[in-house]
């Protein structure tokens, strides 16, 4: 062998190198993923935010959303879920199409490549993907005013690393189901929606009957629009709270991403 | 052998109760060609994802450039390369895309990449290829662009399962010609095939495995030596008549198999004893003399054909 291999160096830096193929395959979709990761929360935002703003302003003022105008009180909570859809996408199919569908991750593990390296990998490029809606998302919610450019700022990174949790657990999950049909019904309708619906969006989680308050306590969405508030509009959450907040998106992040390297290791030595 | 590229020793892969490979042992020499023949299911597969530095084996111990491929995996599987049996190129991609990324994995440069994409190309005949999208390409094309992606890091040994299946004869040729190729530079093969022929073309020394285990190991001539005779007669009479006549021609010859289509009757000299049986007074319908092959032997020592 005289190809020059430096095995260490892979070691090192493997999960970057599927990373940049993983970015590769996405730059060949860039259209639709801007599409759909702008147009859609965009779609929301105007018809919510503006439309039903309006309503809510007229019944009650800002009353119900600690003075932000209600618009810049569900832009944090769009912005979050677009990085969350984003990573989604990214995790989820890609893991399914490279243990079943192409098998393209048996081909990179025939290679001095890792199972680990190969998750993180995937990861990694979903994060670039989330972080790059989530910064288009922003530049629009300045343009059309509705934060003020400055501490907002901080909206960025808290929604990818909402997204992040979420994603880590994602990637898990791919890696681990066999019959994907299912998955895939059971994310949609009884993960995806309820979470959007039931996180706080639009309106806030303590309005909500008690009994129906958990699913906002355990979702990553929650956590991140809370976070997002506080910090572009201080909405007034304790420190605490805030803490709480960090807390328990890191831990889901890294659970999750434990449970996934292990899962591809596994998977790809049967 | 000494210092082998490749040694295992009681090799065992179990799936839950099923035992897919059984106590397996075999030696690979460098720059030998090296085959592993037998029918689907017999644990071929299996082996060579072990050999791969991949799955994980049950028991017995595994050599691969003297490293073990379970503690060492990156280290050995930097110096393979690996042609599954199902294709896994990326679709989407371009044929010098796929070529470009998997060197990559290898941490291998731009430069290097690029140089060694050309000699690719045109080893694998797909130059006028380069810039298709491969879910566009033929399957002996995606078979020989699956092939020069597992030499993009110049492996020391290449494991091929099934280059051949599911290909047209024509593709078939074209590939065995390049892999013979490969074998003049010197580089180790390790493959798995079905095809009895194609077992005869390119390997110096194969083992013969049905159910999990190795049945005989020997260069295809001395198997055939060994487990078959020198030539064959293949007779039929029509469906209903072969077994009618089976028991008389039986006598006729040192042994024989009745296969549901055809009788084969192993012999030294065919013409002789076809001559024989119409003196006998039986008329085959069609019949054939025939030099023994590797699909007699696997007969021999398994009672069942090859591709069933």
């Amino acid at each position: 062998m005289n190809a020059g291999i430096d095995v260490p160096t892979i070691e090192r830096f493997g999960a970057l190198y599927i990373a940049s193929a993983r970015l590769k395959s996405m730059s060949k979709w860039r259209t639709i993923i801007a599409a759909v990761d702008i147009g859609n929360p965009l779609f929301y935002l105007i018809a919510v935010g503006i439309g039903i703003g309006v309503m809510v302003e007229q019944g009650s003022g800002t009353s119900g959303t600690n003075g932000i105008k209600y618009i810049a009180f569900i832009a944090p909570a769009l912005l979050a879920n677009t990085a969350i859809t984003g990573i989604m996408d990214e995790t989820v199919f890609p893991t399914i199409e490279g243990f079943k569908w192409r098998k393209l991750f048996f081909a990179q593990n025939s290679t001095p490549i890792t199972g680990r390296q190969i998750a993180l990998g995937v990861y990694l490029a979903a994060l670039c993907r989330a972080l790059f809606s989530v910064i288009v998302y922003y530049i629009l919610l300045l343009a059309f005013d509705v934060v003020n450019f400055g501490i907002s700022i901080l909206l960025v990174p808290i929604a990818v690393l909402g997204g992040g949790a979420f994603g880590a657990l994602m990637l898990f999950a791919a890696a681990k189901i066999e019959k994907e049909d299912q998955f895939f019904n059971i994310l949609g309708r009884l993960v995806i929606m309820p979470m959007f619906l039931f996180s706080g969006t639009f309106f806030p989680l303590s309005s909500m009957p008690i009994y129906l308050q958990p699913i906002g306590w355990i979702s990553p969405l929650w956590h991140a629009t809370e976070l997002g508030r506080e910090s572009a509009f201080n909405y007034g959450i304790s420190t605490t709270m805030v803490v709480v907040h960090l807390v328990f998106l890191f831990t889901l992040l890294v659970i999750g991403l434990v449970l996934a390297t292990r899962q591809f290791e596994r998977r790809l030595s049967k | 052998m000494s210092n082998p590229l490749i040694s295992a020793r009681g090799l065992t892969k179990k799936f839950g109760d099923f035992t897919a490979v059984d106590a397996v042992d075999f030696d690979v020499a460098k720059g030998e060609s090296f085959g592993l023949l037998g029918p689907n299911g017999a644990g071929k597969s299996t082996i060579m994802r072990v050999l791969a530095a991949t799955s994980q084996r049950t028991s017995g111990t595994v050599e691969i450039l003297g490293k073990d491929p379970e503690l060492f995996g990156p280290l050995v599987r930097a110096h393979l390369g690996v042609v599954p049996q199902q294709d896994n190129l990326d679709g989407e991609l371009t044929v010098t895309e796929n070529l470009y990324i998997y060197g990559r994995y290898f941490g291998l440069s731009k430069k290097f990449i690029s140089n060694k994409i050309e000699e690719l190309l045109e080893f694998a005949q797909l130059e006028e290829k380069r810039d298709v999208k491969v879910e566009a390409l033929s399957g002996g094309m995606k078979r020989r662009l699956t092939i020069a992606r597992g030499l993009v890091s110049e492996p020391d040994i290449l494991l091929l399962d099934e280059p051949t299946t599911g290909l047209d004869p024509q593709a078939r040729h074209i590939l065995w010609d390049r892999l013979f190729r490969l074998k003049e530079q010197g580089v180790t093969l390790v493959l798995t095939t079905h095809f009895m022929d194609e077992a005869e073309q390119l390997c110096d020394r194969l083992v013969v495995m049905d159910k999990g285990s190795i049945m005989a190991e020997g260069s295809p001539a001395s198997l055939i030596k060994q487990y078959s005779s020198k030539e064959v007669l293949e007779v039929r009479f029509g469906s209903d008549r072969n077994k009618e006549v089976a028991p008389q021609l039986a006598t006729m010859c040192e042994r024989m198999e009745t296969l549901p289509d055809r009788i084969l009757m192993y012999t030294e000299d065919g013409e002789k004893l076809l001559e024989k049986i119409t003196h006998a007074g039986m008329h085959a319908t069609t019949s054939l003399v025939r030099r023994s092959s590797l699909e007699d032997v696997f007969l021999r020592l398994t009672g069942r054909t090859l591709i069933e």
